[in-house]
């Protein structure tokens, strides 16, 4: 089911802090955050996030497509690289 | 033979089973095209009137995408997700289901016929 309207977007209050103090210094770095659950707000067009996967940060430069959207839906969480099966049978 | 957006010619049916025969045109729409149009739903598409046919080719031009526009939409909405880099872009460009669904086992549509694997037991 989806979120209520009058919630409003869920976003974890320490990465809007994060995002407002870099904003605030001027562009720079890479915002590290680890919260895939906060929905990507329209203040965060143009910052690059560091969102974790589990293993390391992943930057990802916010865009305007993106918005409402989950962070953790530009970090994949699962890597692999096919079945050795697959290959052999693709060899032959 | 009516011609109703671009190429289609739905045949000697009823005017709202004759209707969804265009991409983009289903059952629900094909009824409300007919209540826009004035035309009986029990009427077949050979017993219209000139001016009918254009009334609902009118009505289609003017309220809905369909046919190649609609394809075309389509195309660009999957592109845009798959330029994105987001997770329902990557399941797009792997070809497998994108709204969660399980993969160990069915999933054809997706995946395409099943493919042998090589030293598997019975």
């Amino acid at each position: 089911m989806a979120r209520s309207v009058w919630k409003g977007p869920f976003v974890d209050s320490y990465v809007l802090k994060k995002a407002e103090q870099s904003r605030e210094g001027g562009r720079k770095e890479v915002i590290k955050i680890w919260s895939r659950r906060s929905t990507i707000l329209p203040q965060f067009v143009g910052l690059t996030f560091g969102v974790y996967n589990g293993h390391k940060h992943i930057p990802v430069l916010v865009s305007e497509d993106m918005i409402g959207q989950k962070f953790g839906e530009y970090a994949p969480t699962r890597t692999y690289y096919g079945h050795a099966a697959d290959k052999k049978a693709k060899r032959k | 033979m009516a011609r109703i957006a671009g190429v289609n010619i739905p045949t000697a049916k009823r005017v709202p089973v004759a209707l969804t025969y265009i991409h983009g045109i289903g059952p629900s729409t094909a009824r409300s095209i007919c209540d826009a149009a004035g035309i009986d739903q029990s009427r077949r598409v050979n017993e219209l009137s000139d001016a009918e046919v254009l009334a609902i080719r009118e009505h289609i031009d003017a309220n809905l995408t369909v046919e190649g526009d609609l394809r075309r939409e389509k195309q660009v909405n999957i592109k845009r997700l798959m330029d994105l880099g987001c997770y329902r872009g990557l399941r797009h460009r792997r070809n497998l289901p994108v709204r969660g669904q399980r993969t160990h086992t069915n999933a054809r549509t997706r995946k395409g016929p099943a493919k042998a694997i090589a030293g598997k037991k019975k």
